[in-house]
């Protein structure tokens, strides 16, 4: 099926075909009747969700069932600190963050492995963190699913920022009671080591983060509390090469990105014409760039972005003056 | 700014502070809790020192892979052991105490100390005996802790109890804090229905003698410059000599 074919008009209340913000009429996408065409449209979901699951089975068979690739154990220990075989340290950078702040001094394999995950989300995938490889974001995208089925309201608004203040305050509290904060009572490492190392009463916290964001605040823990996200969105926002591009002369403002995405602050479609991609705080999930009927939104390295916002402004210099 | 939006703004403030200072509290009452109100748990080998341990354990599990007698786990919510640390339970798989100590060599923080490098030099916890419910302590041959302790004949000794002459002696078992890494095999090993001989935080049974006493007797006791072993209780014309012999010898002086 084309793609043209797979749109459908929006209409407004009075029967009339809705016009975007460029002049040109609003469409939906008609989900593809084929299999084939219903596996492209998924394409990235499928992707994370293979993602998320071979990390999380390469840990859980490297301990259960004593994987090896050429002598060497395939990936040991967990998301906190894992060793790839055998030669690549890897470790969570938050988590060694948190440890320097108690006033501890590290050995050299966590440090590089912090390096070498902080290198990773700064340089090359951004936040990719949350949505790629975050066990929670199973748990959190189910319940954000069965919102959207159901319907449900949040109980009280809160700011998306309050993420900082958490990370602010594990750091603080790090540094006042000389333990790593968040990394005490975090419910994603719970998850994950649990699901390795065997299940204890960690599920309760998972059931408690599926519940807040189902019944109480949609995106609660991921997009309004949790202080990892929070650190990956410093890290990997500004610099990072993968970037979800966005197109402002296509868009007609229908706003399917936005009902989609956990982040919708992202989608500020008015600096994201300016600066040609999304905001810092997205995950990089993809979950935008199929439902777009227009293709306005799609991943491109952000050198490449840089170059087509230069021409953009060549191009049309009006244009940014009014945005601006 | 009229007086009613500026008294609101410091409104919002003080509210935000004050969501922020209940959260920061909440938060800092489970950390303290977690790090000071939990069971004592027994941490592989070098993780003696907790304060440190607990600070730089960054829970990624990779002492539980490494450990070849699956001894060490990873305390699950729920335990009353802080969340993701590495301990075991000696009665269920104790330390085998490998030479190459691979749990030390895994830890990519150093929260399992690389400064132990004797494992006979570990000191896990502290071996101790029950002595109403240890069978060799009610006269049975049992010495079961003595033969299957890996400090073999050092943390823990047999002693002859001689008792009246229609009894024989007894063999009983003594810890010796000196040479005991706490490592847990004896309690595994321990025939009772509940092990007699267990490992705990040394600080709980652990006296301290103080500086102040010296058992004059000891030759290993060391001569300062306040005392000297001849010192206190021998009377002028005695030597160092007799004075042990007395000690050790059922003659009069």
């Amino acid at each position: 099926m084309n793609r043209r074919d797979a749109l459908k008009p929006k209409l407004g209340n009075d029967g009339k075909p809705l016009i975007g913000a460029n002049g040109k009429p609003m469409h939906y996408l008609l989900d593809p009747p084929s299999m084939a065409g219903k596996l492209w449209v998924w394409r990235y979901l499928i992707l994370r969700r293979l993602s998320q699951v071979t990390i999380l089975l390469l840990f859980f068979g490297t301990f259960h069932w004593g994987w090896t690739l050429w002598g060497q154990p395939v990936l040991t220990g967990n998301l906190s600190g894992s060793k790839f075989l055998g030669i690549l340290p890897m470790a969570d950078p938050f988590a060694v963050l948190q440890i320097f702040v108690a006033q501890y001094i590290l050995d050299s394999e966590v440090l590089i492995g912090a390096a070498v995950i902080l290198g990773l989300y700064a340089l090359l995938v951004g936040r990719a963190f949350c949505s790629w490889v975050c066990p929670l974001n199973i748990v959190t995208d189910l319940s954000s699913w069965l919102r959207r089925k159901l319907d449900i309201r949040d109980v009280f608004r809160l700011s998306r920022n309050t993420r900082y203040l958490v990370l602010a305050a594990a750091l603080v509290l790090s540094a006042i009671t000389g333990v790593a904060a968040f990394e005490w009572v975090s419910p994603i490492a719970m998850f994950h080591r649990e699901l390795i190392f065997g299940i204890g009463m960690g599920w309760m916290a998972i059931l408690g983060v599926f519940v807040f964001e189902l019944f109480i605040l949609k995106h609660g823990w991921c997009g309004h509390l949790c202080p990892l996200g929070a650190f990956y969105s410093l890290v990997g926002g500004k610099t990072a090469q993968l970037k979800v591009h966005f197109d402002k002369e296509t868009c007609t403002h229908c706003g399917e990105c936005a009902i989609i995405c956990p982040e919708p602050q992202v989608l500020n479609l008015k600096k994201a014409g300016q600066v040609g991609t999304v905001g810092n705080e997205c995950t990089n999930c993809g979950r935008c760039t199929p439902v777009c009927p227009e293709g306005s939104l799609s991943f491109a390295p952000r050198y490449q972005i840089g170059k087509h916002s230069n021409s953009f402004s060549q191009e049309n210099p009006t244009s940014i003056r009014r945005a601006a | 700014m009229t007086n009613t939006s500026r008294r609101q703004f410091f409104t919002r403030v003080t509210q935000g502070a004050a969501v922020a200072a209940t959260g920061g509290l909440a938060w800092f009452y489970l950390l303290n809790e977690q790090s000071h109100a939990s069971a004592w748990a027994i941490r592989p080998p070098g993780g003696e020192a907790i304060d440190e341990f607990y600070a730089k354990c960054i829970k990624c599990g990779k002492c539980v892979d490494a450990c070849p007698f699956d001894t060490l786990k990873l305390a699950s919510a729920g335990v009353n052991i802080p969340i993701g640390t590495p301990y075991f339970v000696p009665r269920e798989i104790p330390c085998y105490m490998c030479l190459d100590i691979p749990c030390q060599e895994a830890c990519p923080t150093g929260a399992i100390s690389s400064n132990l490098e004797d494992i006979n030099d570990a000191r896990m916890g502290l071996a101790t005996i029950d002595i109403e419910n240890c069978l060799s302590w009610q006269g049975l041959r049992c010495e079961i802790c003595h033969r299957e302790c890996p400090v073999q004949n050092k943390a823990i000794t047999i002693e002859h109890h001689p008792r009246r002459l229609s009894k024989h002696a007894m063999f009983v078992p003594i810890v010796h804090g000196d040479h005991c890494t706490g490592c847990g095999v004896c309690e595994k090993a321990c025939p009772t229905e509940k092990a007699a001989i267990r490992v705990v935080k040394p600080e709980y049974v652990q006296g301290k003698i103080g500086e102040h006493y010296r058992l004059g007797w000891k030759t290993d006791t060391p001569i300062t410059q306040e005392f000297t072993p001849s010192q206190s209780t021998t009377s002028p014309g005695q030597s160092t000599e007799q004075a042990l012999d007395y000690l050790n010898q059922d003659s009069s002086l």
